[in-house]
């Protein structure tokens, strides 16, 4: 090889030049957790089907339950405007399609493409990996709120400040739904998951008093009440509607949280 | 280890040094990913005991994590995760990462930089692989068959990158059941099948022939009749002197002819 190809060759590697020493170590943990979250969050609001289910989905039933409802001149129990009962169970329904159907769904896949146990090889230890899918997941809830709360508006939905019923009720309600969401996505294939968490979701919104409230459902309502979506819609409905704090629905959503939690722990395979 | 009643690895005992560029060599099924994952805190050891740094890789994973890298047999990234987002995401984890840009331009990733993972070919994906498993600058890296699915091109870039990872100071450890990639790029090669260690050496030191090797070399490729000349002259000489002939090969003696003569058996035929 002649000097001037050795030396042609030298200063292309050293354009490239990479500093291998190793250096290792962990990001902060607050650090970690945040990149997680937001990758996580960014993916989900990239993913077409996630979005249908996140956003386009409950804006459909927002509008649509309404205009029908006032067409049709629907009477539920409650003598208010429907836009102001269908809201809350609209944003209920919306956190329950993020926590429990796009989570699952999502974890399946992560299971089935080895990104769990790719992301056990690196710093991120699980507790990091858990509160980054729950920032990710309350990050997305924000913007679903954003805009089912806009829609809303837009049809003269008149919101009762009930702000700390609404927080917990979203924090509860992501718990709840997360743990349960992780149990499926933790036991089945991603196939199955993918299958169940949408039959689930399915049912519990044509069945579960998340967007009706318990009364519209007759001697149902006593049952539905203890799933969490119907705890979940009337803790939302208590709320917007009467600026309440629903603490038997809230302790009902934190008893699913605890179980959901403890079956998740129990049987959750990560690869 | 064992998977039910089939034992995956067994009594397999073998050190990396420091610095150096161990490959685990072995036809499919040999125990090679096993070993490697057992290695990497995946598994726990029936019985015997795995060091990592000093440290055991199931009690003390937390500790060992940060301090190594792992390649993983395919894998292992969101399909939706753009190359390069998968990447940035990795180091993001990492204290003092390597920088990403110039880290993926050397392994041709610039390119598809923007492509999400399930669109990115087979040596592209691998490519990633490697690339996260280094970004964190680890002291040991495990890489899980580097280059399969590679083209010579991409092939030849990734030996380059592990032979500067072991400049640098950086132990690695590879399995492969690529012949040339062992005697390429290893300073100690591990023969392993059935879980169990067959033989342990430098490329040198397995390849070089004990006394018993006789070499003939021929300047020229020998024609049907020629080669049965040969056999029956050999034949003939081989009965004059009582000398047994274990085997005869045409061509030069490669880290093949040593696994053939070990397991009986060619790699990656089974």
């Amino acid at each position: 090889m002649s000097d001037a190809s050795t030396r042609l060759d030298t200063s292309l590697r050293d354009a490239t030049a990479l500093d291998l020493t190793p250096h290792p170590g962990g990001a902060p943990f607050f650090r970690q957790v945040l990149a997680q979250a937001s990758m996580e969050a960014r993916l989900m609001l990239r993913n077409g089907e996630q979005l249908l289910l996140a956003v386009v989905i409950p804006v459909l039933i927002l509008v649509g339950g309404v205009t029908a409802g006032e067409h049709l001149d629907l009477k539920l129990t409650d003598p208010r405007p429907l836009v102001d009962i269908f809201t809350p169970g609209v944003i209920a329904l919306a956190v329950m399609s993020t926590s429990f159907t796009s989570l699952a769904i999502a974890t399946g896949f992560e299971r089935r493409y080895g990104v769990i146990k790719r992301l056990g090889a690196s710093p991120l230890p699980r507790s990091g990996l858990l509160l980054g899918k729950i920032l990710a997941l309350l990050a997305v809830q924000l913007v679903q709120i954003i805009v089912i709360g806009a829609v809303g508006q837009a049809l003269g939905w008149t919101p009762r400040a009930g702000a700390i019923g609404a927080f917990l009720a979203v924090g509860l309600g992501t718990a709840a739904f997360a743990a349960l969401g992780l149990l499926v996505a933790g036991t089945l294939r991603a196939e199955a998951t993918l299958a169940a968490a949408n039959l689930i979701y399915l049912l519990l919104m044509a069945g579960g008093a998340v967007v009706l409230p318990i009364s519209a459902y007759g001697s149902f309502g006593d049952v539905a009440r203890w799933l969490p979506s119907g705890a979940l819609g009337e803790a939302m409905r208590s709320a917007f509607l009467d600026a309440d704090i629903a603490w038997r629905d809230l302790g009902v959503l934190a008893v699913w949280a605890v179980v959901g939690t403890v079956l998740t722990a129990r049987t959750f395979k990560w690869e | 280890m064992t998977y039910g009643t089939k034992t995956a690895v067994d009594g397999l005992s073998l050190s990396v040094e420091a610095g150096s560029i161990t490959a685990v060599l072995g036809p499919n099924g040999a125990g090679k990913t096993t070993t490697l994952e057992t290695c990497e805190g995946y598994r726990k050891p029936q019985s015997g005991t795995v060091r990592v740094l000093g440290l055991d890789p199931v009690a003390q994973r937390r500790e060992l994590l940060p301090r190594i890298g792992v390649m993983l047999q395919g894998q292992g990234a969101w399909s939706g995760a753009r190359a390069m987002e998968m990447l940035r995401h990795i180091a993001r984890l990492h204290a003092d990462p390597l920088p990403v840009e110039p880290l993926a331009e050397r392994l041709g990733l610039h390119e598809c930089g923007r492509t999400p993972y399930r669109r990115l070919s087979g040596g592209q994906q691998q490519r990633l692989g490697l690339a996260m498993a280094i970004v964190g600058r680890p002291e040991i890296v495990f890489v899980d068959e580097p280059t399969a699915g590679m083209d010579p091109a991409a092939r030849r870039t990734t030996w380059e990158l592990l032979g500067e990872l072991r400049e640098s100071g950086v132990t690695v450890v590879l399995t492969t059941h690529y012949l040339e990639e062992a005697e390429q790029l290893a300073d100690q090669v591990h023969i392993i099948d059935h879980g169990q260690l067959i033989t342990s050496g430098s490329p040198e030191e397995l390849t070089r022939g004990s006394s018993a090797t006789v070499r003939l070399v021929v300047d020229q490729e020998l024609p049907a009749e020629a080669e049965a000349a040969l056999r029956t002259s050999v034949d003939h000489w081989s009965k004059e002197y009582g000398v047994g002939v274990r085997s005869m090969s045409f061509g030069s003696r490669t880290l093949e002819d040593v696994f053939l003569e070990l397991t009986g058996k060619g790699i990656g035929h089974e």
